[in-house]
């Protein structure tokens, strides 16, 4: 009895510090594989054609394939490559959705309306369709797909910005602010970025399982990265001409690695959002 | 040094009917002054047109016979109603505190703040607390003039005198000059050396 006690106090540590936890944790494990697959060589997946359809066990966790490739260092390598594409893309996509955001809501009048109609232009069309047809224009492979995903994204996050921009031009503390003397850009610094950057942070977490997910359909769909790269959509595009013969492992384990990536990133955003935010921040 | 609106006129919208018209004022170094009326009038609209919140429609506000400036330091410093809604409530009190200027141990002390306080975020103070960070801050030395929105409504009475206690006594020690904006006649009659109805002077009404 004492014993358990003694376990749960220690680990009734106030929110913060859980919090802190649940994100370290996430990103280790998330960074871990991506460099993990940065730096694996090719010959950790080689073929082995002796070995082929082998079910998961010992030597082959995640089993092989039809060429007898080892599917867990070869789903490792897929989510870091998946990862790559739906960094970069979430990246560049929150960017553009900041400074078309925070020029939006500063800028008003025609420019605003402009930039309005062009977040419902891409929010009105079906997301995949649209990914499909530029990374289809740019010719499908790694940069079509990158691109792709990059230039779909920025719609949500643009809203948001303007939205939160506009809201805190016309909070009498920013008035007063200006009334203070204070320089246009010391009212940005010090009013505005601290309310804009946990939106823009958690947004920008939040779109990388967006990304991802994104990247993974459309090269399964046969849009995306060429059939030799070890990404998880062409893992699973492939896994699909075996399914019927039972080889469900093909399939099984990349799609948990995937959906597991995905909570993980969600589990961060969801988490930093509290973290930001003063009110739940210090509970 | 004085504070003066001349046919001072404001919409809200265009094509709706003006709330202030051809209102006049003048209010000089050092006077206080207590403006009244009914809510709904127009009070709170010619204090942020009178501090530079608001571009009036027509008419002009002169601080000293010229221009309120725009940019820089504004003379004339409003205090609002509400002070949790003029504090960063991201920021603390410490910084809230020193957004125009830094005030010495004796200001801190004689605007009744606790140390304790300036570590807080405004969410952990109560409204007087927050108000008093408010005069604090908006008490600069560059400010010559205050002019004070129902700053004492939301306020139960003890904290009403302490707070007009020691805004008075700031304002006479330096000579500013006050516009009192409230709906209360004895606060107006105690505080104040000339009382000003708006209806009266606003044409719109």
């Amino acid at each position: 009895m004492f014993e358990r006690k003694g376990t749960r106090a220690r680990f009734a540590l106030n929110t913060r510090t859980r919090v802190t936890v649940l994100i370290a944790v996430a990103a280790i494990y998330l960074l871990g594989v991506f460099v993990w697959g940065l730096f694996m060589s090719p010959d950790a997946y080689a073929v082995h054609y002796a070995d082929k359809f082998t079910p998961p066990g010992g030597k082959y966790l995640f089993g092989a394939d039809f060429m007898g490739r080892n599917m867990f260092f070869r789903c490792v390598k897929g989510l870091s490559v998946s990862l790559v594409i739906g960094v970069i893309a979430s990246l560049v996509s929150s960017v553009i959705g900041l400074v078309f955001g925070v020029a939006s809501a500063t800028a008003g009048g025609r420019f605003d309306k402009f930039i309005l109609l062009c977040v419902d232009c891409c929010m009105g069309l079906p997301h995949l369709v649209l990914l499909i047809l530029i990374s289809y224009m740019l010719g499908r492979g790694a940069r079509g797909v990158l691109l792709g995903v990059a230039l779909t994204h920025w719609p949500e996050l643009t809203r948001l910005v303007r939205a939160e921009v506009l809201q805190l031009r016309t909070t009498h503390y920013v008035q007063a602010a200006y009334r203070m003397g204070k320089s246009r850009f010391r009212v940005a610094w010090d009013h505005m970025l601290p309310h804009v950057l946990p939106v823009y942070i958690v947004g920008l977490v939040l779109l990388f399982p967006h990304a991802v997910m994104h990247e993974a359909s459309i090269t399964f769909l046969g849009f995306g990265l060429p059939a030799e790269t070890p990404a998880i959509g062409v893992i699973l595009a492939e896994s699909m001409r075996h399914i019927a013969t039972g080889k469900w492992w093909l399939a099984l384990f990349p799609g948990l690695m995937l959906i597991i990536a995905v909570i993980l990133f969600d589990v961060i955003g969801e988490n930093l959002k509290r973290l930001l935010n003063p009110d739940s921040g210090n509970e | 040094m004085r504070l003066e609106a001349k046919q001072l006129s404001f919409r809200y919208a265009k094509g709706e009917p003006p709330i202030l018209e051809d209102v006049d004022l003048r209010v000089g170094a050092g006077e206080r002054v207590a403006l009244v009326g009914p809510s709904g009038c127009g009070k709170s609209t010619l204090a942020r047109i009178l501090s530079g919140y608001l571009e009036p429609s027509a008419g002009k506000v002169l601080w000293n016979g010229n221009i309120l400036p725009k940019k820089g330091f504004c003379p004339v410093q409003l205090i609002g109603q509400h002070p949790e809604l003029s504090v960063n409530p991201r920021h603390r009190m410490s910084k809230i505190l020193c957004e125009a200027y830094t005030p010495d141990a004796d200001m801190i002390a004689a605007m009744g703040i606790e140390s304790a306080w300036l570590s807080r975020r405004p969410g952990e103070l109560s409204g007087g607390e927050l108000q008093r960070f408010c005069i604090a801050r908006a008490l600069a030395p560059q400010t010559k003039f205050l002019v004070c929105d129902e700053i004492s409504t939301m306020l139960d009475v003890i904290t009403q005198a302490q707070i007009w206690e020691l805004l008075l006594r700031a304002t006479e020690r330096r000579g500013l000059g006050l516009l009192v904006i409230t709906h209360n006649r004895a606060l107006a009659g105690r505080v104040c050396e000339r009382v000003v109805s708006l209806p009266e002077i606003n044409c719109a009404l």
